[in-house]
This record gives C-alpha cells, sequence and structure tokens, in this order.
C-alpha cells in the first residue's frame, strides 16, 4: 500500500474516533463553540486529505459534512440531533469507506448520493425528513458489509503499526539511553582493568545490547526532512505571487533522516533561506527572459547523507551574488574599510551576507532585505555544530551548502591529553592522526616546523597551519615535555587545522552535555562530558579553536596540492610566504606553491664557489643566492640561514633571505609594479605592502640557462598577450614566458584583452585560458576572430586543465590555433615556438 | 529560588552555615541541595577565576564556584581539603567550595541586621545581612547573586 494512505489511514482512524466522541458531546451540549470547531477541523482534514490523495467519494461525504458542521459553527443552524444525525451518519460512512480503503488501498464502490443528499437538506435547515434517510442511506451500504468486515480487521493492523508517543517520553528514553552508554563505558573500563573475569562475557554482551537500544531509541527521533520542508511550497508559491515571478522548487532527498532535535533546529534556517533564495536570488520573468533564461525561476533543495551528516544544498538559478554590490554595501555600512576589502579574496567578500546588519537587496520588501536573516541562519547552523558555505557566479546562481551533524545527544570523540589535562575532540572533525617530534626532534621523519613564530606540519607537500592546544587553553606544563607529539589533523570548515597534543588515547562514545551558562563564552568548547572513568572533561570544537587561533577557516585551503587546478580556479587566493631579505623594508611574498621546500642551512657549510655561493644539498651543490647587496655568510649572531629552495626537475637554486615572517592566505594581486629586478611589484598581502618577489629573475641568476635559456634570442620581441582570470596563473605564467623573452602582457578578463585591442594594443601571439567568469576562452577566440582588426589572424593558443579531444576541437572550432595543458611548460613553449614560425612563413 | 525560607513558624529560618578565610558565612538551607566532602575537580582551562572546575555528581556535570576566588579572599592553602555546598539554578547544578561547613542553624529573621554601609563592596554586593551570634558574626550570602559572574569581566 502507498506510505501514504498508510498515514493517511492511521489519522483518519483517530480523527474519526475523535470526531465521534465530540458530536456526541455537542448533541448534549449545542452550544460548546469549542468542541464544535474541533469536529470541523477534523472533518475539514480529512476532506482536505482526501482531495490531495485523489479519493473523490470520501471527500464527497466529507465536503457535505463539512458544510453542515460550517453552519453549525457560523450559528445559522443550531445542534439538533435531527442536524447532528446526519452528520455521524457521514462519518459512520466515511468510517466504511476508510476501511474499504484498508483492505484494498482503493476506495469501494459504492453510491453516497442518499447520505450526501441528508446532510444537504440537512444544511437547508430542512430536518423534517432527515432522520430516517440516513438509515436508508446506510442501508444498501450495509449489504455490502460482509465482505468489509475483514477488512476492518485489516485496516486497524495498518493503523496499529504505528502509534504516537509523546516526544517527551522519547527525549527522557535518550537521556536514559545516554546515562546507560555512560554506564557501560565505566564498566567496560574497570573491565579492562581487571583483565579477564567472569564478567567479561556477559559484559561485552551488555555493550552491544546497549549500542543497539542506543541505535533504537536514536531512530525512533529520526524524522525524515521533508517534515521541515513540507511548508515550503506554499510559501514559495506565495512569494511567488506576491513578486510577480515564476518560480519552480523542487525538492530532493526528503526521505533523509535525521534527529528531531537537529529538525527543528533546521526548520526556521532552512525556511529564510528559501524565502531569499525566491526573493533576491530570482529574477523576475522580464529580467530572466532579457538574460537568455527560462521564465520560470527554479530553487533546490537536496539533502543527502555524507559520511554521518547531512548535507543540505539551496540551489538557485537566479543572479548569483555581484560582489560589486556587496563590497559598496560593506563599504556604506561600514563593515570593513576599503583597504580590508581590497585584500579580500571575491569568497570573503561573499562570506558578508552572512553578518549582522547586511542586506544587498536595495530596498526591504515585506519578505526579506531587513539586514536580518544570513546572519542568524549561520548562528543557528553553527550552534548546532554545522557549517554553511555558498558558492555563487554572477548570472547563474548561488547554491547554499548547510552540513549538519546527525544527532547531538551522543557522539564518538577522541580522548587526547594536553600538559596533563584530557580533552575530547569529535570524531567527526578529526581527518587524520599524525605522530611527529617536538620542534626539532624527528618521528618517523615528520616535524614540526616554524616560520616565523608560526608552527606547520608538512603534510604530503601541503603546509598544515598548526596549534598547540595547552598553549591554546594556557595550560601549565606540569608534566615533563613529551619527545613527540601527536598532530590531530582537524576539519574546519572548507579547511583543515592541525591541533598538536601531547598524546591519543582512545575514541569513545560521549554524551555531549552542555556546559554551563557561565562559560558559553569559552567558544572553544562545544560540551562537557563525563568519561568512562567518572572524569569529567571538556569537548573541544575546532571550529572555536580555529577561530581563537585567529585562523579563520575560509582562509584555509584545503588540499591545496592536491587541487591546484581548484585553487587556481577559484578566486580565493594563494598561499603566500612572507619574509624579509634585501635591502627591502616592506616584507617580500612569493607564492608558496612555487618554493620547493624551506630550509635553514648551517653556515659553515656554505662554501664560497667561483663567484657565489653553494651549499651541498642532498648530495649536489645546490647554487645559493644572496638576496641584496649584503654579503650573505655572516655567521656572526646566527648559526644557520634560512633559505627558500626553488626545485625544478633536478635541478634546485637556493634563494638566502634574511627572516621568514608567515605563511598567509590571500589574493595576489599586484597594485604596483616594481622598477626593482627581482620583484614584480608591490601587492597587499594580509594587509601590509608586500614585495612579490619575480621568482623567475632569481632562477636566471642560479642557472642562467633555468628556462631552456639559449632560446631567449629568438623570442625577443616577440609581443604576446596572456589573458587569464586566476592571479595566481597570471604571475605563475608572465614571469615564465618574460624569462623566454617575450614581451608579456597581461589581462584579467576577457573583456580586459578586448579593451587593450580596442586601445590599439599590438601584439604577436595570444595566450589565454578557457574557463573564466564572464566572457569564457571560448567566446573571448570567436570575438576575436570575429571582430577583425590587428588581432583577427593572430594565433591563438589555449591554456586549459582539461584538454579532452572534445574540448580541444570545441577549441579550435572557436578560433584557437592550438590547445595546451596548463602546468606543461614545455608543451606551451613549443606549441609557441610553433605558432610563431608558422606565422613567419605565412 | 527563595532566598529566606521559614523553618519553623513565620519568624524562624534556617542557614547553612560555613567557613570561608576564618569567616563565618551562612546561606538559606533551602538553597542547599547537597554537602559534598572534598572532590576531584576537573579543571576548565580559559574559565573566569571564580570556576574552579567542573566535578561529577552522580552522572551530572556541576559546576564548581571557588567562593573564596567570588569574594576576592586569599588563596586556599595548597592541599586544604575544600568541601562544596550544592544548589541548583535554573536546572543547572552548582558546588560552592567553602572551606568547611558547620552546621545548621535556626535564627529569627527580626534578629538579621543590614549590612554594615562600611562593608567592601564585593562583600555587600553578595551579602543581605548580618548575624550576631556567640560565635561571631555570620554574613547572610545571598547565593543568586553570588552565581552572578560578571561575564563581560571574565571575557
Amino acid at each position: 500500500m502507498d506510505d501514504l494512505i498508510a498515514e493517511f489511514l492511521t489519522e483518519t482512524n483517530e480523527s474519526l474516533a475523535a470526531a465521534d466522541l465530540a458530536l456526541v458531546k455537542l448533541e448534549r451540549t449545542p452550544d460548546d463553540a469549542a468542541t464544535l470547531s474541533l469536529i470541523f477541523r477534523l472533518v475539514h482534514t480529512i476532506k482536505g486529505t482526501c482531495g490531495f490523495l485523489g479519493l473523490p467519494r470520501l471527500e464527497r461525504v466529507a465536503h457535505a459534512a463539512e458544510n453542515v458542521l460550517g453552519k453549525l459553527r457560523d450559528g445559522e443552524l443550531v445542534a439538533t440531533s435531527a442536524v447532528i444525525s446526519p452528520v455521524l451518519a457521514a462519518l459512520d460512512r466515511i468510517k466504511l469507506i476508510v476501511s474499504g480503503l484498508g483492505a484494498t488501498g482503493a476506495e469501494p464502490p459504492g453510491d453516497d448520493s442518499a447520505c450526501i443528499a441528508a446532510l444537504e437538506r440537512a444544511a437547508d435547515g430542512d430536518t423534517s425528513v432527515s432522520p430516517p434517510d440516513p438509515e436508508a442511506a446506510a442501508e444498501p451500504e450495509h449489504a455490502d458489509a460482509p465482505p468489509a468486515d475483514a477488512p476492518v480487521a485489516v485496516a486497524e493492523a495498518v493503523a496499529s503499526q504505528t502509534i504516537r508517543v509523546n516526544v517527551e517520553v522519547l527525549e527522557e528514553l535518550m537521556t536514559l539511553v545516554g546515562e546507560l552508554v555512560l554506564t557501560r563505558n565505566q564498566l567496560l573500563q574497570i573491565s579492562r582493568a581487571e583483565g579477564t573475569s567472569a564478567f567479561t562475557a556477559p559484559l561485552q554482551r551488555l555493550s552491544h545490547i546497549t549500542s543497539d537500544l542506543q541505535e533504537g531509541v536514536m531512530k525512533t527521533r529520526m524524522q525524515p526532512i521533508g517534515n521541515a520542508w513540507n511548508k515550503l511550497p506554499r510559501l514559495v508559491r506565495d512569494l511567488a505571487h506576491e513578486t510577480g515571478k515564476k518560480i519552480q522548487l523542487d525538492m530532493l532527498g526528503q526521505d533523509t533522516e535525521l534527529d528531531r532535535q537537529v529538525l527543528e533546529l533546521m526548520r526556521d534556517p532552512l525556511t529564510h533561506m528559501v524565502r531569499n533564495s525566491a526573493d533576491h536570488g530570482l529574477e523576475t520573468p522580464d529580467v530572466r527572459r532579457a538574460t537568455g533564461k527560462p521564465e520560470t525561476g527554479n530553487i533546490t533543495l537536496n539533502a543527502f547523507h555524507e559520511g554521518g551528516h547531512i548535507i543540505i544544498e539551496i540551489a538557485d538559478d537566479g543572479y548569483g551574488l555581484n560582489v560589486v554590490k556587496i563590497r559598496e554595501k560593506v563599504l556604506s555600512k561600514g563593515l570593513a574599510t576599503d583597504a580590508e576589502l581590497a585584500a579580500m579574496s571575491e569568497a570573503e567578500v561573499k562570506n558578508f551576507i552572512f553578518r549582522a546588519g547586511f542586506s544587498t537587496a536595495a530596498s526591504v520588501t515585506a519578505i526579506s532585505g531587513r539586514g536580518v536573516g544570513m546572519d542568524v541562519v549561520r548562528s543557528n547552523i553553527e550552534r548546532i555544530g554545522g557549517t554553511v558555505e555558498l558558492v555563487s557566479t554572477l548570472g547563474q546562481g548561488t547554491t547554499f551548502t548547510i552540513k549538519i551533524p546527525l544527532t547531538l545527544a551522543i557522539v564518538s570523540a577522541l580522548i587526547v591529553r594536553a600538559c596533563g589535562e584530557r580533552f575530547a575532540i569529535p570524531q567527526i572533525n578529526v581527518l587524520e592522526l599524525v605522530r611527529v617530534g617536538r620542534e626539532g626532534a624527528t618521528a618517523n621523519g615528520m616535524a614540526i616546523e616554524r616560520i616565523g613564530s608560526t608552527p606547520v606540519l608538512r603534510l604530503r607537500e601541503q603546509l598544515l597551519p598548526l596549534v598547540t592546544l595547552g598553549d591554546l587553553l594556557r595550560l601549565e606544563r606540569t608534566d615533563r615535555e613529551p619527545v613527540s607529539a601527536t598532530v590531530v589533523v582537524t576539519a574546519v570548515g572548507s579547511g583543515t587545522l592541525g591541533i598538536v597534543v601531547d598524546d591519543v588515547y582512545d575514541t569513545e562514545e560521549i554524551v555531549v552535555k552542555p556546559v554551563a551558562p557561565i562559560l558559553r563564552h569559552v567558544t572553544m568548547f562545544s560540551g562537557n562530558t563525563i568519561l568512562g572513568d567518572g572524569s569529567v572533561i571538556m569537548i573541544l570544537d575546532p571550529n572555536g579553536v580555529a577561530r581563537s587561533a585567529g585562523v579563520s577557516a575560509s582562509r584555509i585551503k584545503r588540499d591545496l596540492n592536491e587541487h591546484p587546478l581548484s585553487t587556481a580556479r577559484s578566486d580565493d587566493g594563494t598561499s603566500l610566504l612572507l619574509f624579509r631579505g634585501g635591502a627591502s623594508e616592506a616584507p617580500c611574498a612569493v607564492p608558496l606553491s612555487l618554493v620547493a621546500r624551506l630550509e635553514d642551512i648551517e653556515r659553515t657549510k656554505i662554501e664560497r664557489s667561483g663567484g657565489g655561493f653553494v651549499t651541498q644539498y642532498r648530495g649536489k651543490l645546490m647554487p645559493l643566492i644572496a638576496m641584496g647587496d649584503a654579503a650573505p655568510v655572516t655567521p656572526e649572531n646566527e648559526s644557520t640561514q634560512p633559505v627558500l629552495v626553488f626545485s625544478d626537475g633536478n635541478r634546485s637554486m637556493g634563494l638566502m633571505v634574511d627572516t621568514i615572517v608567515d605563511v598567509v592566505h590571500d589574493r595576489l594581486n599586484i597594485q604596483l609594479a616594481s622598477s626593482r629586478p627581482g620583484f614584480l611589484g608591490t601587492a597587499v598581502v594580509a594587509g601590509q605592502a608586500a614585495e612579490v618577489l619575480d621568482t623567475s629573475y632569481w632562477l636566471t641568476q642560479a642557472w642562467r640557462d633555468w628556462f631552456g635559456g639559449g632560446q631567449s634570442a629568438q623570442n625577443r620581441c616577440k609581443r604576446l598577450l596572456v589573458v587569464e582570470d586566476s592571479d595566481f596563473f597570471r604571475q605563475l605564467l608572465v614571469p615564465a614566458l618574460s624569462a623566454e623573452g617575450f614581451e608579456v602582457t597581461a589581462a584579467g578578463s576577457a573583456a580586459e584583452a578586448l579593451r587593450l585591442r580596442d586601445a590599439g594594443l599590438m601584439i604577436d601571439v595570444i595566450v589565454s585560458d578557457i574557463e573564466m567568469p564572464d566572457m569564457d576562452g571560448l567566446a573571448f577566440a570567436r570575438c576575436v576572430r570575429e571582430g577583425g582588426g590587428a588581432w583577427a589572424s593572430l594565433p591563438m593558443i589555449a591554456l586549459t586543465g582539461r584538454a579532452s579531444p572534445a574540448d580541444e576541437a570545441r577549441g579550435r572550432e572557436a578560433g584557437f590555433t592550438d590547445y595546451c595543458y596548463k602546468f606543461e611548460r614545455e608543451m606551451l613553449m613549443q606549441s609557441l615556438k610553433h605558432c610563431l614560425s608558422e606565422q613567419v612563413l605565412m | 529560588m527563595t532566598e529566606v525560607a521559614p523553618a519553623n513558624g513565620d519568624d524562624e529560618h534556617a542557614f547553612v552555615t560555613l567557613m570561608l578565610a576564618d569567616q563565618l558565612c551562612g546561606v538559606p538551607v533551602l538553597c542547599v541541595r547537597d554537602v559534598l566532602a572534598d572532590q576531584t575537580i576537573a579543571r576548565i582551562p580559559l574559565a573566569p577565576p571564580e570556576v574552579a572546575g567542573n566535578l561529577n555528581l552522580r552522572g551530572r556535570i556541576v559546576t564548581a564556584i571557588d567562593l573564596r576566588e567570588r569574594l576576592r579572599l586569599d588563596k586556599r592553602p595548597a592541599g586544604a581539603p575544600a568541601m562544596s555546598i550544592v544548589t541548583e539554578q535554573g536546572s543547572e547544578l552548582y558546588a560552592l567550595l567553602v572551606d568547611q561547613v558547620s552546621e545548621v542553624l535556626t535564627l529569627r529573621r527580626s534578629k538579621m541586621e543590614a549590612n554594615p554601609p562600611t562593608l567592601p563592596a564585593i562583600w555587600a554586593e553578595n551579602s543581605v545581612g548580618i548575624y550576631r551570634l556567640e560565635q561571631g558574626l555570620m554574613v547572610v550570602l545571598s547565593v543568586d547573586r553570588l552565581l552572578q559572574l560578571d561575564l563581560a569581566a571574565a571575557a
């Protein structure tokens, strides 16, 4: 049987029983308005549901009964038995049909006209002949009764498959199970200490049963997320009506279950976000038509499980967030200064919509735009240990992704020790554990290093920011400093953070208890719990830890090197290494990904060779280049020399710097070009001016032929335009191409490149990215080819991360001469050489 | 919470007396849920200084407030045991750490005297009156006020 029908049957059977009682009561006390409206509501609900489920026979009967009840309620009729009887008869009829429905899943055939006629007569106030009629009407139906008898039993069976339980009972059960889990943990701990005893086996069994019971009780609290969504279609419909938009709401994964408590807390944020999408996110049909979109805007809700979490996506295909508008708004509201904004990536700017007092809608509408909302949404989600992220493309829409835990009550946690104190870290935040040596010492070849005063760990070619738990919590070290430590790599927002602890014990199922109100301001803890041994420990909130450590989660990029493409494609900026060196007062910056290694080389190991310095590095001689004029070997005060190592193939060079300051995540946006050799220019990095290193300059200082040398001459004076939206790649390409002898002009977008063309820039070859916002590389190529002028016949090389034959074909069709991978410098050089020589031949 | 409740007739109130750095104090007996001997207290990093930590009372987590810290008295000598008075506020349990819990006294409400105006501010804020007893002066403490930690100052 259809689930909906089964649910309807359960509910209707309950309603009917209640309506029966109430009607009888009404007959005795005809003036009882409360009872009357209760009956009216019950019958109305039955009617409404029937209409929805497509049960015409029930609907007709219920509708006629509702009419009578409506008149009773409005005082047009008096509740005499002459009026009540047909209603009771109608209820009987409904019961009969419902039982038939329960048996077969479909309405039994039958004629209700007499019953309905009696109700209509009652509604008209004509009570003279009504009493006998219901009976007469029921008669033929009763003739059908025998076959209907068996179905009644089935219907009851259906009804008894679910029972309604007061939520408080379930909450109480959950608390008790929580206590049981704690007691079980305590017993297990004792048992482990005692070794094998007669209790071991029964205890194991108790443990299993407890786990099963916990799971079972959790299940009773689970509700499909659709329950929190059921009001949304109506909401969206009304909004569409009010705003004159056409909106299609799609809901996927409605059956995804999550804890009732979580569901309740998610209801309001979800409603708000959908309302926002409908009001701000989507355009009116005219605007949509004008921009070539279908008139009907889509809002899609999608819920699914992912690794102990529920993911809810709310996507619209509307305007998308306008970064320019947000910037203006931020400035006008005084939420940030111009300089701060300039240093922010687009993603960071977009995140301003989560700040209090922010609304991008120019006018306050009845629906939203009051500037209270997204900040509340975010804090509500974070309160239940969830996160919310947004991805938005101008003109294509916005997608919010909410990640929330399945349940709040019992979580699996890792018990760690720092400075003799124990803490719990929720397992869902833990990605991996890495054993490392304390600074200086190494364990399994892993060691904590420091950049300036910031500890970092090199984990699979990735620099992981670290916080030391003991320091962060200002714990005093009472025990001896251990020789090794463990880094708990945690997922924080969309990034990772390493938490350094002394030791890791075990995982334990813990019951999360909220911290006392007087401790709520300590945001590093999400709660506290009692361990198996009876001790009370605090539960760490890694997001809170990251915030307290001053590491904004959005600034930590996960898997920088595992997905270099996506990093470069995103406008999140890049990780930059800040250091001091040369004569420059400002710090210098270089994209971290260009640096192979950071080394401290003992000064005694630095040798003079020829006119320069070398050191033995990994069994080879590595040239060391000093920044600035100062003599690099000044072993007076410090015994080691910090060196940035750049590698390519089997060649390395070291750049001797004064100090390494920090690693920051920022957009590399060079604002002032530099006239000094060795620097590209000045950029604002983490709020201060920094000189950006021209790596190619320093590389060629060490190895004159670093970039394939020799060829430079033949490329001399070839003018090249790079069109690339990613700052990172522009900074990577420009020096490399300059070193090849090209005269390089860079454009950050296709539009900018076209402006350069219109301004009369003369060039010999164009290298363009394919995936760019607004106008992509393909459109750009077509524009160049069709636009005529000096550029129309220039060779164009496409740079892309995806170069499947199909992509290549599309590229060539659009007008590209050649197609190259972004990371294949050799390939690009070959291609350039090829294109340019061909052009010479032409 | 009833601060001062009748124990015997309208005028008689029962107090639990306690010692804090040689000062005799009293709290209304109806505020007291439990009296505990020296307990293992797990300290809470970053908590305000008044918060001594957490303790486990039959499976419930109780936040311990050190009254010596709360009333800006000298620190308890290291190793000296502390007793706790457990009280409930808004369904949360709190343990007030004191040096010694002595006895229950029944006193007449009318005998309670107002705080002398020269009482240090921290005592005046947390006290509702003074009793003159044979063994010395007893300061009647207000549990509600003691639990109102100044969060702004602590943060």
